[in-house]
Order: structure tokens, then sequence, then C-alpha cells
């Protein structure tokens, strides 16, 4: 067993906790299982992984209307942190931003081999992306939620629904 | 809903000139207590017990917690030293960025910068109209803002300012102020909040869930952000390297505010900067885990603004976003940034040796969730203008000035608990007895100083509270109370007496005095025999107890004869006696002088360190003889063991403190050491049967709450379990009665108020023995429970004279 494997199987037990759904899939069979898990309107950014595309009905030009109305926003995880079950989304001009944290599910992409077992790993990795000029990231964990109103509900500002498919073959 | 009255000298509204506490009559602020206890007590306990649960957990689970509190302390030391160079360094990296930075001296300062910011936005602005047309701001949740009173400034200028953090709106519906820095409207209950909303906003069905408030919440205030010119941000953390703003949040509205609107505008205290973004990672790890358990937040948002990220015109909803964008650039060119950075007194704490820790504060609020008195009163009751909890008294005294900070900084006990909840370890209260010495030296004389003048050898000027200066020079009361019962203690209880003592000192009637004993435990030891008859019944005791060949046992102790011991609990002193000579260690119990606990509990500091120097000087000829130095009460083992540090040269603070034992962390060493726990008193008597935990014979353990911090809970704990019991420790942080605080007529109740809870716990155990190790609480639990409760070494004392 990799330590690759090792980690993913520690953010999946991370996300279960928080709620969150982590799916295996290897980059051929990507494409087939976002359409499977979409609902319209759906939004995303083009995906950097090798052989993995959007399904056709994902936008990645959206109008303001649509950022408003989708369901679904789909993104890449720059890198995950398995002890935490957190994804990192960069601000960034192909919006990965607003796409994240307006629809109501986002479905973060994440390669097998950028998920690192800590905090210190994942701060590895931010400072190599700060170096290189990607100085905009958030570090999402779990779905957005309040207890403000008096008790717990998921789904404030941000999304209430979190998917997490990780590529195991990149 | 009726707007609250938040502290009994802020009437006349912020920044009112109200004088010190002790200005307000004591039954003013007595109500104001109750009132609070009664309408948002309960509320401001269930959230703040839960959130102080959970933040243990995740600490215990935390493996190199301390090593992380170490590090994150000592990036804010090394940020706060060099503050004035990370100030440029963030400058220039914001302006590379294309951002602007400005340093606003005030509150003023700072709100007229982003007034302006936010009108020449609004009149060139692509945004959608609001609904009235005017310049509109959405903001996400920052306490630096509330200093600022941002919102009132900008809504005098015109500015529609909307809160998009769900409970500061809340607030803002209701008009009301924050009541804990983490949840501001932790104090509104589920239906408070939908019946204030169903009142504002008339939905065609009444509210009732949190789930409907908050999908209402979320669709009105999203509207809001779209239509908004400008987006307010405060910042837990500013990275100066790279002009990186870093927000902590769990609801997603930051993010919204930051990079929905065109121009972000990110308001931090100057003491917000730390060096490089590798330092952000022990605070990242850390914050969420101190302020609510949670490992780490839902969001934490690091932009280095302007961001690349797309511009978002809802007024154009047919454009694809980031139409702005400029291609060449990969990044917009309409977003607009500004990074404000308030100092407002923080320059001046910067500069004073005491405050200057408070700038290291990550604003987690876990010193408010760790604090007894916090959690029954909160942070209208246990704040100032704009902080709250322990940790607000260097921030009000720091930003608002000393009187914000006067009028509730006597509700830190000093029980200590915060200072392991800190995850930069503030030593918070010291702070508070810093400000509470300096409030009590710009006071004025008042008219019955010569009541105490008689009474006091202390090291005060005029002008201290009479109340203050009875506690603070208790062992001189004792020593007369005790030569004068049974006198003293029949006189103390006739109603003139009582009354006379509210009046003056401020002593509640309704709490019971201490009973002096006419023989106090140093007479009794030495009418006894003193160290030769200890020597005696040692080794009457040794040989029973242990083999003599063990090295490890041969000890001598001093015994500490602390106020309480000496005069008004001798049967504790005599338990420990008998105790340490049955397990072969002879005593000596000599007439030491105050530990400077009581002085320092009122916040006489100057007093406190010459009773220091007076115990080092009286003890330093038996640490040099290689005595240990046993300690009953533990607030006076804190006192050797965390305050003289501040008094006392290091070599003789270390001497100190290396070489003095709380009582049964002492007998937990002899029988680690292999003396025989069936020489004392255990469970089922005579020793035969010695339990470890479970099979014993149940008994409730309060230990006391400096002792914990001292982590010197465990000792007591082990021994009990040595000794055939099953101790059921408490988890409330205090008894509530902390020395002093429970006789104060104005904290009274609030110190009721968290003992019931307590003895609450205690009655659940349903346990037949129940034991404290401190004073206090023993007095508070026997009130309550109507039992004794005696220290654990008078249950574990072998019966003999």
């Amino acid at each position: 067993m990799s330590t690759d494997t090792d980690a993913v199987g520690q953010l999946e037990h991370a996300l279960d906790e928080l709620e969150v759904s982590l799916e295996r899939v290897s980059a051929a069979e990507a494409s087939d299982r976002l359409a499977a898990l979409l609902t319209e309107p759906a939004i995303g950014v083009e995906l950097p992984f090798e052989g993995v595309s959007l399904p056709a009905p994902v936008t990645t030009e959206p109008t303001a209307a649509t950022l408003a109305d989708a369901q679904i926003g789909i993104t890449p995880a720059t890198f995950a942190i398995a002890e935490y079950g957190t994804v990192a989304i960069e601000s960034r001009a192909a919006g990965d931003e607003p796409i994240s944290v307006y629809p109501e599910h986002h479905i973060a992409i994440v390669a097998a081999s950028d998920v690192v077992p800590d905090l210190a790993g994942g701060f590895g990795r931010l400072a190599d992306r700060f170096a290189a000029g990607g100085d905009s990231i958030v570090f999402a964990t779990g779905r957005s939620a309040t207890a403000d109103m008096g008790d717990l509900v998921h789904g404030v500002h941000g999304p209430g629904e979190v998917t997490v498919i990780v590529l195991e073959d990149r | 809903m009726a707007e609250r009255s938040h502290g009994p000298g802020q009437s006349e509204g912020r920044g009112s000139t109200a004088g010190h506490t002790t200005s307000y009559p004591r039954a003013e602020t007595a109500a104001h207590l109750r009132q609070l206890l009664e309408t948002e007590g309960d509320a401001i306990h269930a959230h703040t017990s839960v959130s102080n649960r959970r933040r243990h957990e995740v600490f215990d689970e935390t493996d190199d917690l301390d090593a992380l509190r170490s590090e994150a302390r000592a990036i804010k030391e090394d940020a706060i030293d060099r503050l004035p160079d990370l100030i440029e360094t963030v400058r220039k990296a914001v302006e590379a960025n294309g951002g602007t930075v400005y340093v606003a001296a005030d509150a003023a300062d700072a709100n007229a910068y982003v007034a302006d910011v936010v009108n020449n936005r609004a009149a060139t602005s692509t945004a959608a109209e609001s609904a009235s047309g005017r310049p509109s701001v959405v903001k996400s949740k920052s306490m630096t803002t509330e200093e600022l009173d941002l919102n009132d400034a900008l809504e005098s200028e015109g500015i529609e300012v909307t809160e998009t953090d769900l409970g500061e709106w809340v607030l803002q519906v209701a008009d009301d102020t924050p009541s804990h820095i983490v949840g501001p409207a932790m104090h509104l209950t589920r239906e408070e909040i939908a019946e204030l909303f169903t009142e504002q906003f008339d939905p065609d069905e009444e509210f009732e869930t949190a789930e409907e408030l908050t999908r209402f919440a979320r669709d009105h205030l999203g509207e809001r952000i779209r239509e908004a010119d400008v987006g307010i941000t405060g910042a837990n953390f500013v990275v100066a390297e790279s002009g990186t703003i870093t927000l902590v949040t769990n609801e997603g509205n930051a993010r919204k505010c930051a990079v929905t609107p065109d121009t972000h505008v990110a308001i931090a205290g100057v003491e917000k900067l730390i060096p490089s973004i590798r330092d952000l990672e022990p605070f990242v790890d850390l914050i969420a885990k101190s302020a609510t358990g949670q490992e780490i937040s839902q969001y934490v948002t690091m932009l280095s603004p302007p961001t690349e990220s797309p511009t978002l015109t809802f007024d154009e909803p047919d454009e694809p976003i980031g139409a702005n964008t400029d291609a060449e650039t990969n990044g917009s060119t309409d977003r607009e940034f500004h990074l404000v950075l308030l100092d407002n007194g923080r320059t001046e704490m910067r500069a004073d040796d005491q405050l200057r820790e408070t700038l290291y504060c990550i604003r987690c609020g876990a010193c408010s969730n760790s604090c007894a008195n916090f959690q029954a009163v909160g942070g209208h009751g246990f704040g100032g203008e704009t902080y709250s909890g322990g940790i607000a008294t260097g921030w009000e005294a720091g930003v608002h000035g000393q009187d914000s900070a006067a009028e509730f900084n006597d509700l830190c006990t000093g029980c200590t608990r915060c200072v392991d909840a800190c995850p930069v370890k503030i030593d918070i209260p010291w702070i508070n007895t810093v400000v509470r010495d300096r409030v009590n030296r710009d006071a004025e004389p008042e008219a019955y100083d010569f009541l105490v003048d008689g009474l006091t050898p202390d090291e005060e000027s005029g002008g201290l509270d009479l109340g203050k200066r009875f506690f603070g020079n208790i062992d001189t009361v004792a020593k007369l109370g005790s030569a004068t019962a049974p006198v003293s203690n029949w006189l103390g209880e006739t109603a003139p007496v009582r009354s006379l003592l509210e009046r003056t000192l401020g002593i509640d009637q309704r709490r019971a005095l201490p009973s002096f004993e006419r023989q106090s435990l140093v007479d009794w030891f030495d009418a006894r025999g003193g160290e030769q008859e200890s020597k005696r019944r040692a080794a009457a005791g040794r040989r029973a107890a242990h083999d003599e060949s063990t090295d490890a046992l041969d000890r001598e102790v001093v015994l500490y004869p602390d106020v309480y011991t000496n005069y008004v609990d001798t049967d504790r002193g005599k338990a420990a006696v008998r105790t340490l000579e049955a397990l072969g260690v002879p005593v000596s119990v000599p007439n030491l002088p105050e530990s400077g606990r009581a002085p320092l509990s009122q916040g006489m500091v100057a007093t406190a360190d010459t009773q220091a120097s007076t115990v080092y000087a009286a003890l330093a000829e038996d640490l040099d003889a290689g005595r240990d130095v046993v300690v009953i009460e533990p607030s006076d083992l804190a006192a050797f063991q965390r305050e003289y540090e501040r008094f006392l040269p290091e070599r003789s603070f270390e001497r100190l403190r290396d070489n003095s034992y709380e009582i049964c962390e002492f007998i937990f060493g002899l029988l680690e050491n292999g003396a025989d726990p069936a020489v004392l008193s255990t469970a089922g008597g005579g020793g035969e049967r010695i339990g470890n935990g479970d099979s014993g014979q149940p008994i409730a353990y309060h230990s006391h709450c400096q002792q914990r911090t001292l982590d010197l809970e465990a000792p007591t704990v082990a021994v009990l379990e040595r000794c055939g019991y099953a101790p059921r420790t408490s988890t409330v942080e205090c008894c509530g009665m902390a020395g002093s605080f429970g006789y104060k007529r104005e904290y009274y109740e609030v110190s009721m108020d968290v003992g019931e809870r307590l003895a609450s716990e205690i009655e659940q155990a349903s346990t037949e023995l129940v034991v404290a190790s401190g004073t206090s609480c023993g007095d508070q639990l026997e009130t309550l429970l109507g039992r004794t409760v005696p220290h654990p070494v008078e249950v574990l004392a072998p019966d003999r004279p």
C-alpha cells in the first residue's frame, strides 16, 4: 500500500466525520462519474488533470445569473489535507472561488498524489504555491455551517453539500 | 425587542466617562448582574460550556499541543517586537499586489478613511443599485470594526451597512451588542431570534426553526452581498511578506464579502501582522481548536488582494463573470483593495511591559469559555465597551482606557483556568491583576479608610476600595479573629455587625463568615511538642510505613501554614501533619508570612511583592537544608509557583518552585517511592484492600481551579485511588467562591450561580463522601450541599491524635 493510498484513507475518514462523501475514481471514469452526480444548472472550472474533462452540461463561463442559480459547482483542489479533510481551492481568474462557494453543492476534484497527510504537509504545498505566484488560496473543510440561529445548520452562505472526488491514478 | 442595558456605567452610551467600579453602588452592580443571570445566563452557559468541553477534548487529542502553543507565542512575541518593520513590509507587499495600505491612528481616522473609500467607489460602481440607492457595504464579522463603531460612523455618512455573519446580523436587527467575541449573539435563544425576526420581517408564516431562520438569512443577505459596492472584512492574521489577509470562518460569508463586490476593505489591528506564510501554520492549527473545539474551521481564506478572482456584476446577469478581467495580466483590472491597519492605542500597549502581552491575543474566546464567571453572566456583564472575557481587561485598558476595563475587571477572580486555554499562553489573570492595581491607585481615598487603616500593614497608597483592603490583608484580620475567638465569631454573626460589614466593606450578609479557631495550627503544633515530637512520631511511622533503606523517603517537610489552615480550618492542617508522620516524614510548622495571594487577588501588587520576599527569606534556610515545602491551600502554592516568578530573582523563584509541593502531590510521591498506603485511613477501613479506581468506594472530588492549572488534580485522584476510593471529579472550572469574591455584595449572586452548577454536578455523583482541595471550594460546597466537605487529606489521615 502506498503512502498516497494511506493518506486518501485518512482523508476519507476525516470527511466521513464531516458528513462529506469521498469517491475514488480513475481518470478515465471521472467524467462519467461527474455526469452521474450532476443537478443542473451546473458550473465549473476546466480541470487540470490529464484525461479528465467536465461533462457537457457544465458551463465554464457562467454569467452572473447562472452563478446565482447554479446547483452544482465543480472545481479542482490544488491539494488536500488528509488529517482534517481539507481541500485547497485557489482564488484565481478561472473563478474557482465563486464557483466553489455560491452553488449549494460543491464538488472538489483532487489527484491522489496531491493528498498530503497533515497540516504541515499542506503548508509545505501552500508555501510552494505562494512562491510560484498562487497567493490566494482557501482551505475549505466540510460544509458551510452556523449555530448562530440557535441550532447547528449547514449550508449558510456557502455550500450545504460537498463531495470530494479523488483521482486514484493522478 | 427592548434594547438591553449593558453595564451600569454604559447607560449614557458608548465612550461615557463613567468612573471606576467602586464609584457604582455595589447594589447597582449586583442588580445588573442579577438581571443578566436571569435573562442571558442560561443561553451563555449552554454555548460556552459546550465550546469549553470540546476545546478540552481536542486539546487532549492534540499530541504536540504545548509545543504548538509555544511556537505560536514565539511568533507573536517576535512579530510585536518588530512591528514597525512588519508594517513597512506589508505596505510594500500590498502595494506591489496593486492594493493600498492605510495606517489609522484611531477610530475616527479609520472610519473617515473607510467612508471615503465607500463613497468614491459607489460614485463609479458597476454594482447593482441597492434598494435605497445609497452607497452600500456588506461586512463579515470583525471585532475590530466593533471597536471602531464603524457601522454607526458609516451610517451617519449615509452609507447602508449590512452585517452578513448571522450572529452579527441578528444583533444588527435587534440593535444589540456582542456578548462574546466569537459567538456575538449567543445570549439570544432560538425562540427569541424567531420572535424578533417574525416581528421585524413579517413573514407569511412565523419563523420557528433554526433551519428556517438560516434559510431566510441566507436569501436576504445573499441579495445584499450581490448589490453591495464594497465588502468589508476583518482579518484574523495578516501575512506581512505577501500581503495576505487570513479569514477564519464557518459560514462562508467572509469569502463572499471579500470577492463579490469589486472593492474589498480589510480592517485589522496592527497586532495581526505575522512575518511569513509559514508562520501562519500554528495559528491555523490552533485557532479553531481554542475557539470552538473544531480541529480546523470550515474556511481558512488566505487572500493576497486584489485577487485575480473574476469580478461579479449581478446587475448585468447575462454577461459572463469576469467580463472586466484583463486577459493580458490574467487578473481583474477592476478590483480595488484597501488594508486599514488600526493603531488606536496599540503602539502604547506595545510599549507597556504589562499590557504588551495582550497584543499576542488571537481573539479565539477560549478565555471566556473557560471562565466560570463568564459562563454565568456573559460578555454584557464580563466585558467593556467592545471586548469581553478575561483578556478584555487588557484590550479595553489599551484601546478604550482604564475606566472601561474597571467596569468588569473584578469579575476575574484569578482562578487561572484561562491560562491553560489560551493558545498563545497569555497570563490573562496577571493582566487583570495589574489593571486592578492601576485602577486601585487611581481611585480617590474613601470616607471609611480609618476602619481598615489600623489593620493593614500593606504597601498600598490611599484610595483603595475598603473591601479590597480588608481582603488583601486577611492575614491580619484572621490573626485578630483567632486571638479574640470565640467572641469574634459570635460578634461576626450578629445582625448589626453584618449590616456594618456590608455597608462599609461590601461583605454580603447572606454569606456565612469563617469561624476562627482560638488555637492556631502553629500553636497546636508547638503545644504538641514541636519538631522533636514530630521526629519521634515520624520515626515510628517510618518503621511501619516503609523499608528504612529507601533514600527517596528520607525527607523533612516544612508545612506552610496558610491563613485559612492556620486560623480557620486547622483540622486539615492537623490531618496533613498526622499523615506525613504516619508515612515516616517529620514535619515543622513555623509561623510563616502570608503568601501574597490575598493582596494579589485584590490587585495589591506592591504588597504581594513584599510578601513574596518575606516568605522567601523565611524559608531560605529550610530550602538550603534540603527540606521540602508542602502546601495545603492550592492558591498559596500557585503564588509560589506562578506569580513569584515576577517578584523574586530567578534563582530564588526556581528554588522555591522546585521544592514546593501540594500536600497530596507530596503524598503521591511518597507512595510512588515505596511508602505503604495501608498506614493511612483507606476505604473500607484498616487498609486491607487497596483499590485501583473503578472498584473502590465512590467519592466526589472537586479539585481547585489553580491546582488544575498547575496540573495537580491528577496526584490527588491517584492517591485516593491508591487508598481504595473511586474518585469522580468535577468538570466545572471553578467553585465561584474564589477567596473573597463570593463574600462581596456585588458578586454574591454570581458566585452562588456558579457554585450551584458545581453543587448539582456533585449531587449527580451521588456519593457519600465529597472532598475539595481549596478552602473556598469547601466552604461553597458546604453551604450549597448542607454537608461537611473536608480536604482529601482529612479523609486519608490516620485516626490518631
